[in-house]
């Protein structure tokens, strides 16, 4: 999306001043984050930065304290999740939250068909029709001969792919993702690597991520959080150059 | 890739065996028994609708209704006083007037307890139901016009046109017809899409709202569908035990229900009406029994808990495994073929 006028990109997502506290611990404190459509945008940090807390404030898990929150033009601060999913806002948990007790393929069904209204629902009408759909997704994920069998069978790196399959399937404008590869080998992070690359096409992407190498390689503009302030922000080479990251990184990590 | 359900279909299916098993033997009890017992299992079977009522609400839905008598009692109420008051008693509009009742009155609390701005807890629908239940049961019991604590009785019989319907094996089919309904409707609910969201809402409703769902929106649906079949039972049992009392609306009647649907196994639907049957016979025969007849409510109240405890998934629990429980969503219709597969239940035998 561009301005017609300046041809400069317009942004998806513009946070500004976001603050959040819980209790005594000021756990956001003015943050400002602008993605533009389409690309990846990756957020690093220590421990305790405020990373899932800014992630949760745009998903709508917590409503912020302060600041505003505009998504594709609309002002979402006080919106709840459900109208922000509407809107093209999709969010992928830090601890997989995938529901157990259905199967794999119930699970794709459950997330492609939150939109439908309820008489449809009812009457089922949509079953066959998305059934095409479900399966390419499951195929994509590699998880389609594990169709049948419950999420909670699956591999900690299986449900992982699942939950961002999941997330995919709402044709989200904008999918966070909050630690992707937590919890994965080496060559599952690969993998998730290469699942994720192909969906630049239609989604932009915030991820929170602690794997670096992971998160160079994937994304396009990084940025990151201390004692929840935003410390820097910049493409991939302005942040590995940036003083200010450098020296949190060394004397903290 | 096959549709996924058709390995499940592979591996046997103990729950269509059981329904019709069911089924077969709840068309035979007229004709093996003789008419007292045959009216002492029609009253079980009005008590079955108010189990599956319970069974869609928490079994499927995860709403915690300790007042579902509520509804119940209220059409219950209405139509006995259609009968008095009015002289009216034909079934074909006290059926409709019970269920709009249950419906109404359902809806109305529904949208107090569960459409406010705050999600609601557990606890707080509980706590909202069974007060609304027992608000109703004092009001009522302090109510002259209707009866007070006496109740009303209800001399008339219930009319098919002119035909009057005495308890005994013809109601016991029309009340079997109405259960058999009740719970086609159901099945068709919890197993299409829509069931599956009820699903996935009990397992993790705050992740169901992430992916766009007003969740809420389908607890008030299911509560007030439920209201409306248990309407339906309350105004039937008020013709056929020719009585109606604040009892019947009140807090020991909701955690019959409860019981009913905790001890037959819930999420299952046919295990609240195996629940009613097993309590109901149970309480029938320890309280025959004159050394044991002050003791059988707790007799009734130790085997509860030792089930609740021990065995949370009931009756049911013991009969069909985890997996088909959960079962499959959405009924699989062939390409240029209009009628669901009767092994998804939809059409097929079930009671």
């Amino acid at each position: 999306m561009r301005n017609r006028t300046t041809g400069v990109p317009v942004a998806l997502l513009e946070v500004s001043g976001v603050a959040k506290t819980f209790g005594a611990l000021r756990a956001l404190d003015g943050v400002d984050l602008s993605v533009v459509s389409n690309s990846f945008h990756g957020l690093i940090g220590p421990n305790g930065s405020g990373k899932s807390t800014l992630l949760k404030a745009i998903a709508g898990d917590h409503f912020a304290d302060n600041g505003r929150i505009r998504f594709d033009g609309r002002d979402i601060t006080t919106m709840r999740p459900a109208r922000r999913s509407r809107l093209g806002l999709s969010l992928k948990f830090q601890i997989t939250a995938v529901l157990p007790e259905l199967c794999v393929y119930d699970n794709v069904l459950l997330a492609l068909q939150a939109h439908q209204s309820i008489w449809g629902l009812l009457r089922s009408n949509s079953r066959r029709a998305l059934h095409g759909e479900i399966s390419e997704t499951l195929d994509r994920f590699q998880l389609l001969d594990r169709a049948d069998d419950l999420a909670g069978e699956l591999s900690h790196g299986q449900q992982q792919w699942l939950e961002i399959a999941m997330a995919l399937t709402q044709r989200p404008k904008l999918l966070l993702l909050d630690e992707p590869t937590g919890g994965m080998s080496p060559e599952e992070r690969r993998a998730t690597g290469e699942l994720l690359a192909p969906i630049r096409a239609h989604c932009a992407m915030v991820i929170v991520e602690h794997d670096l190498d992971f998160i160079k390689e994937i994304c396009d503009r990084l940025t990151v959080m201390d004692n929840g302030r935003i410390l820097d922000d910049g493409t991939v080479e302005e942040i590995e150059r940036s003083a200010k990251v450098q020296e949190v990184y060394t004397t903290r990590v | 890739m096959a549709l996924p359900g058709t390995p499940l279909r592979k591996r046997r299916k103990i729950m269509p065996i059981l329904e019709v098993g069911v089924l077969v033997a709840l068309l035979l009890v007229p004709l093996v028994t003789n008419d007292f017992h045959t009216i002492i299992a029609s009253r079980m079977l009005l008590l079955a609708i108010l189990a599956i009522s319970f069974d869609l609400c928490w079994g499927y839905s995860g709403i915690m209704t300790f007042g579902q008598a509520l509804f119940f009692g209220m059409a219950g109420y209405v139509s006995a006083l259609l009968a008095n008051k009015a002289g009216f008693v034909q079934i074909w509009g006290i059926v409709p007037v019970s269920m709009a009742v249950g419906l109404v009155s359902a809806f109305l609390i529904g949208w107090f307890l569960l459409l406010g701005r705050r999600t609601p807890t557990i606890i707080f629908v509980a706590l909202g139901t069974l007060t609304a239940s027992y608000a109703a049961e004092r009001l009522v019991a302090g109510w002259q016009w209707i009866g007070a604590a006496n109740g009303i009785s209800v001399w008339d019989f219930l009319k098919v046109g002119p035909y009057e319907i005495e308890p005994g094996p013809t109601f016991y089919y029309i009340i079997l017809g109405f259960l058999i309904a009740c719970y086609v409707a159901s099945r068709w609910i919890v197993r299409s899409q829509f069931g599956l969201v009820l699903a996935g809402m009990r397992q993790n409703e705050e992740r169901l709202a992430f992916f766009g769902y007003r969740v809420q929106r389908f607890k008030a649906l299911v509560f007030s569908f439920a209201g409306m079949i248990t309407g339906l039972a309350g105004g039937l049992y008020a013709f056929h035990e020719g009585f109606i009392g604040p009892g019947n609306l009140g807090i020991v009647q909701s955690t019959y229900a409860v019981l009913y649907g905790l001890f037959g196994g819930v999420g299952t639907l046919l295990g609240p009406v195996l629940g009613v049957g097993a309590i109901e016979m149970i309480a029938f025969n320890l309280s025959d029994i004159d050394e044991l007849k002050p003791y059988w409510p707790v007799v009734l109240g130790a085997i509860m808990l030792v089930v609740v405890t021990y065995r949370p998934t009931g009756i049911m629990g013991f009969l069909v495994s985890t997996r088909e429980r959960i079962g499959t969503f959405g009924l699989i219709r062939d390409a240029g073929q209009d009628h669901a597969k009767p092994d998804d239940g939809g059409s097929g035998g079930t009671a």
